[in-house]
């Protein structure tokens, strides 16, 4: 099989062992059998779109934490020209879940942050899953600061299935360093252009979050508690997950409806995984227009906007 | 980010004469305990107590005056779990007599006017969603007007996990409304009690110009039984405990009941 394919894409296997075992024919140049390669490859793709044009709250949870779902670090590369990371907090540590630097985007210079989850298991350990400890906020806060200090945007990318919760992250204030952002980015007096790229847990996500525009890719999700968390706590069974996530309009389309995203960016056929180059592409077009709407404000204003943005949220009745 | 399950700090004594510390397990005289503004004689722990104690504890008598009690949860997500959040709200609501986990108001303390957010633990485990996050941004937005100091007594399982992403979103709207405050110069004090965690803790209750808390309250992000399923070890002794807080420099300092309001005065007074 390509890819690993998920639970809900069995439909496909079939026909992509036929396509990959033709494709070892080809060098008999026959015809035929190219005819046959893009038959298949065409009925593939009708099904992969019949498949993901109605994906589940859970299928997209899924999708959302596929193992090659791109990365903060393989949008950095797609979409970044000329990247230099920088490292640590400077008070304790440097934490590889969270990734920040320079670069430039469309030629323009900006700060780039974002949550690592890593790819084969020794980076995935080495990045702790993308779930990062009070040093990655106390990095990525000390990153925006500098980006306001000398005038330059700020492109998060979120994707992290929460923030740590270890008895070193309680020490040294986890709490704190989440707090700390939050308050500090609403003081920040240039554009923040925050982007969903997979997995938005809960308060480790939001504490990179708080942006003039935030955006999220059509298949990940955001959510104020995992929906295995949620399913534990709601009927003390964690393999209700796909439960509570319907229960926890937690999608991309279900939070544009509540009015806390501002834009979907449309995925490749089959998620942003089959194809990180479009995904990326998309995405780049997406933060390039945000951009645009915010960049000639003045930063007073900004704050002031990025306020009443964030001041209407929620809903009650009076 | 409710990491506490709903009965958990229920104590299991029958109603009545007697009540069971959560921190040493004594089996204490409920009338003694009473007496001592709800601390355990024997260790100092500090019970959770109702927002009217509270206001009596902390403000001049009869300074208090609540603002906009009026503002009632919705059920945004139409979100069902045993039962509807809808139902779980009304029965809370009865079992309260407050329309969510929050009061705020304006009263004095020793004289000093002061605005003032009082959690409800009771009250779905003071969990944050919609109407927490509009009254703590009405508060801090009153305080700004009026130019007195903050004080925002927390005691909460974190964000409202019922109405979801809302309820994230209540931690980016309160912390607007404290930068907004501090750039002005005024004042916030903020008092955590037993127990604040999650959202809360990540929000608001860490940003407090001065962090008072009482006596071995527990504090933190991730709840205790997070923290020990995630490692697989025992958690050491005083964990998360406010005591545990102030050593690590967290906190400034660690508040009695009894001497909450004089503290508070000297630390408004101070402000001028």
């Amino acid at each position: 099989m390509p890819k690993e394919l998920l639970d809900f894409e069995k439909p496909l296997i079939e026909i992509e062992e036929k396509i990959e075992k033709l494709r070892s024919y080809v060098q008999m140049e026959d015809p035929r059998i190219y005819s046959e390669i893009e038959k298949l490859t065409k009925r593939s793709q009708s099904i992969l779109d019949r498949i993901y044009s109605k994906l589940t709250p859970w299928q997209k949870t899924q999708v959302a934490r596929h193992s090659s779902r791109p990365t903060t670090q393989d949008f950095i590369e797609l979409i970044i020209e000329n990247f230099v990371e920088l490292h640590g907090d400077r008070h304790f540590a440097d934490d590889p879940s969270i990734i920040g630097g320079m670069g430039r985007f469309n030629g323009k210079s900006v700060i780039v942050i974002g949550h690592q989850k890593g790819k084969g298991t020794k980076d995935k350990i080495f990045r702790n899953f993308g779930m990062p400890n009070p040093e990655g906020y106390r990095k990525s806060l000390r990153l925006m600061q500098l980006a306001s200090k000398f005038r330059k945007p700020i492109l998060t990318f979120i994707d992290t299935p929460g923030a740590y919760p270890g008895i070193g992250a309680e020490e040294r204030g986890q709490s704190e360093a989440i707090s700390k952002n939050l308050f500090e980015m609403f003081r920040l007096e240039v554009p923040i252009i925050a982007s969903i790229i997979g997995e938005g847990g809960s308060g480790g996500a939001l504490a990179i979050g708080v942006g003039d525009r935030v955006i999220m890719l059509e298949h990940s999700i955001y959510s104020v508690i995992s929906p295995e968390g949620c399913a534990a706590i709601l009927w003390g069974d964690g393999t209700r997950a796909a439960d509570a996530s319907e229960t926890l309009k937690m999608t991309a389309q279900d939070l544009k409806k509540l009015g806390v995203i501002d834009t979907i960016v449309k995925e490749p056929v089959g998620g942003a995984h089959r194809n990180p180059t479009i995904a990326a592409q998309n995405l780049k077009e997406t933060i390039s227009k945000s951009l645009k709407e915010i960049e000639s404000i003045p930063g007073d204003k900004l704050t002031i906007m990025r306020y009443e943005k964030f001041r209407k949220m929620g809903v009650f009745k009076e | 980010m409710s990491w506490f399950k709903k009965d958990d700090r229920k104590i299991k004594i029958p109603e009545g004469l007697w009540i069971k510390c959560n921190y040493c397990r004594e089996i204490i005289y409920r009338k003694e305990v009473e007496k001592n503004s709800m601390v355990c004689p024997k260790c100092k722990y500090h019970f959770c107590i109702t927002i009217e104690e509270r206001i009596a504890i902390m403000l001049d008598e009869g300074s208090f005056k609540e603002y906009d009690s009026n503002i009632y949860p919705v059920d945004p997500l139409d979100f069902k779990d045993s039962i509807k959040y809808k139902e779980r709200l009304r029965n809370y609501q009865k079992s309260t007599g407050h329309p969510d986990a929050i009061i705020y108001g304006e009263g004095m303390v020793n004289g000093y006017p002061v605005i003032v957010g009082i959690f409800n633990f009771k009250f779905m485990g003071g969990s944050m969603g919609s109407v927490v996050g509009e009254k703590i941004l009405r508060a801090a937005e009153t305080s700004f007007n009026k130019r007195y100091p903050l004080i925002i007594v927390s005691a909460s399982g974190g964000a409202r996990m019922q109405e979801g992403i809302l309820s994230l979103m209540q931690m980016a709207k309160t912390s607007a409304a404290i930068a907004r405050l501090s750039d002005a110069s005024v004042p916030f004090v903020s008092i955590l009690t037993d127990p604040t965690f999650g959202g809360v803790t990540a929000s608001i209750a860490m940003q407090g110009d001065v962090i008072m808390a009482e006596p071995k309250a527990l504090i933190g992000f991730a709840g205790p039984r997070v923290v020990e399923q995630t490692i697989k070890q025992q958690l050491p002794e005083g964990f998360q405990r406010a005591e545990f807080l102030l050593e690590h420099g967290m906190i400034d300092m660690i508040v009695e009941r009894k001497r909450l309001k004089e503290t508070l005065s000297q630390v408004i007074g101070f402000f001028g």
